[in-house]
């Protein structure tokens, strides 16, 4: 039998590890309050899914689809991204997502609950994990290249759109999966801030990825044992490692 | 007229954003080893052009380059901050990881210290070098895989006076000793009269198109640029007679 901590200690890693790897691309897609609030979708998704009595990983990845459709839209439609429209319409799912969800489930929905984390739970966020590394590797110079410029991108024979959905879908996969560690309310936040804590020291963009995986396993892994240990709610905690690793970060802010 | 010499043939071209006419019956060719400057006022549908010739967007008449060529393009608006953590190297990298290449290119914009390069320049973010150094670099890139035609949108933006000589002596040089035809986006007549051996002025239509010295006269400029016109050019005369 393996221990539940050591269940808990692996998917908290895998799923900081891929938030903070891609993290670090939404933040240079100019994308940080998208990413911040993108796991808010989730928990309609959720509610839906509870209500039809079916796993709610689907419920949430489903409705992040959409959402992620959404702002792929908005982003092949306009230059800027639609920063206000995406505040108001993830910030209304959130609302709705708290009214239309069963009482009892919400806090888990909300905060996340890893004490019921299966070896299946952690094989299939292995395998996802693994895919996301291998689709980042293939689209890795286009997106950067579309940081740059999206023209620049094209010249060079890089289909922008494709690249940026894929990244998007990513996305999605990553934070479903990582709605169980922290909940809809905060797996964002686990995007953003080791995101935000490599840029302030990371001179070149490998290290600056790497770190940013690298904080995000960290906060998995410390926030776990720390929340275990002292016997508090994970979820919360993990974000505020990150939280901790960004303010460190900032006092070598190159 | 359009040869087997001819590197791009356009024939009336139209480009349309929602039914808005950005670009109206432009027709012009470009012959290897030219220097072509496209010129009009702010929002003549310059870059528009460059998009359209790249088959970026899409548009109507027809663009015709000759067969495998090889064509580099560095846009205007590039999204290069200080705050983007990407260096030099991953930057050249995103082309090209070829070392001998990336030296090359690097001289043929005139940075040779080559101890420079590796522990310097290569190390640097891309968003803290000057914009002289930033415009080398670009250059740099976009030749690193010996193109045989460089498009360029104003390749001088955000660089004092002095360094944009320099810029478009370099891509002068470029287009002689390594046969890369060029085509710029320019604001800046003296230059275009002093590089570019034919220019075309655009403002949605073609209001010129010829050798710089026989087509850009007071009254073309008139029309292209509207009141702000003569500033230019006697700017230019006054350089010629001195």
């Amino acid at each position: 039998m393996i221990s539940p901590l050591f269940l808990q200690l692996i998917i908290g890693i895998l799923i900081g590890l891929g938030a903070g790897y891609l993290g670090a691309f939404m933040i240079l897609k100019r994308m940080s309050l998208v990413g911040d609030v993108i796991s808010h979708v989730a928990l309609p998704g959720i509610a839906i899914a509870l209500m039809f009595k079916v796993n709610p990983f689907f419920g949430a990845f489903g409705a992040l689809f959409l959402a992620i459709l959404g702002i792929w839209f908005l982003e092949r439609k306009t230059e800027i991204p639609s920063e206000t429209l995406v505040g108001i319409f993830f910030a209304l799912s959130l609302a709705l997502g708290i009214l239309i969800t069963p009482e009892q489930e919400l806090l888990e929905a909300l905060f996340g609950d890893i004490a019921k984390i299966a070896v299946a739970d952690v094989l299939i966020t292995a395998i996802l994990t693994a895919v996301m590394f291998v689709i980042m590797a293939k689209i890795y110079r286009g997106l950067t290249l579309s940081v740059i410029s999206k023209e620049l991108a094209q010249s060079v024979g890089i289909n922008v759109s494709k690249t940026s959905f894929l990244f998007l879908l990513l996305v999605a996969i990553i934070v479903a999966l990582g709605l169980k560690v922290t909940g809809t309310f905060l797996m964002g936040a686990l995007v953003i801030v080791p995101a935000a804590a490599a840029k302030n020291i990371a001179n070149n963009l490998n290290r600056y990825v790497m770190m940013s995986g690298f904080f995000g396993a960290i906060s998995g892994l410390g926030g776990i044992l720390f929340a275990t240990y002292f016997n508090l709610h994970p979820g919360p905690i993990v974000v505020l490692t990150s939280g901790v690793i960004f303010l460190i970060t900032l006092l070598f802010k190159k | 007229m359009a040869d087997n010499e001819t590197v791009l043939n356009v024939e009336n071209l139209g480009v349309k954003f929602d039914n808005n006419e950005v670009l109206k019956g432009l027709s012009f060719f470009v012959q290897k080893g030219d220097v072509l400057a496209i010129i009009g006022p702010n929002g003549a549908g310059k870059s528009v052009l460059f998009r359209a010739l790249l088959n970026l967007i899409p548009y109507s008449g027809e663009v015709k380059w000759m067969k495998d060529l090889k064509i580099s393009y560095i846009p205007q608006k590039l999204s290069i901050d200080n705050e983007l953590p990407l260096s030099v190297e991953e930057f050249m990298q995103l082309k090209s990881k070829d070392r001998d290449k990336l030296i090359k290119a690097f001289r043929a914009v005139g940075i040779n210290d080559e101890h420079h390069i590796e522990h310097h320049l290569l190390k640097e973010r891309l968003g803290w070098l000057s914009g002289g150094q930033l415009q080398r670099v670009l250059i740099a890139w976009a030749i690193i895989n010996e193109p045989d035609v460089l498009l360029f949108d104003e390749p001088t933006a955000g660089i004092d006076v002095g360094g944009e000589e320099t810029i478009y002596h370099l891509l002068k040089k470029l287009g002689d000793s390594n046969n890369i035809t060029i085509l710029l986006i320019s604001h800046d007549l003296n230059i275009v009269y002093k590089y570019a051996n034919n220019v075309i002025c655009v403002n949605k239509e073609m209001f010129c198109y010829g050798a710089p010295n026989e087509v850009l006269d007071p009254s073309a400029l008139m029309k292209l640029y509207g009141g702000e016109a003569g500033f230019y050019k006697h700017e230019h005369s006054q350089h010629e007679h001195q």
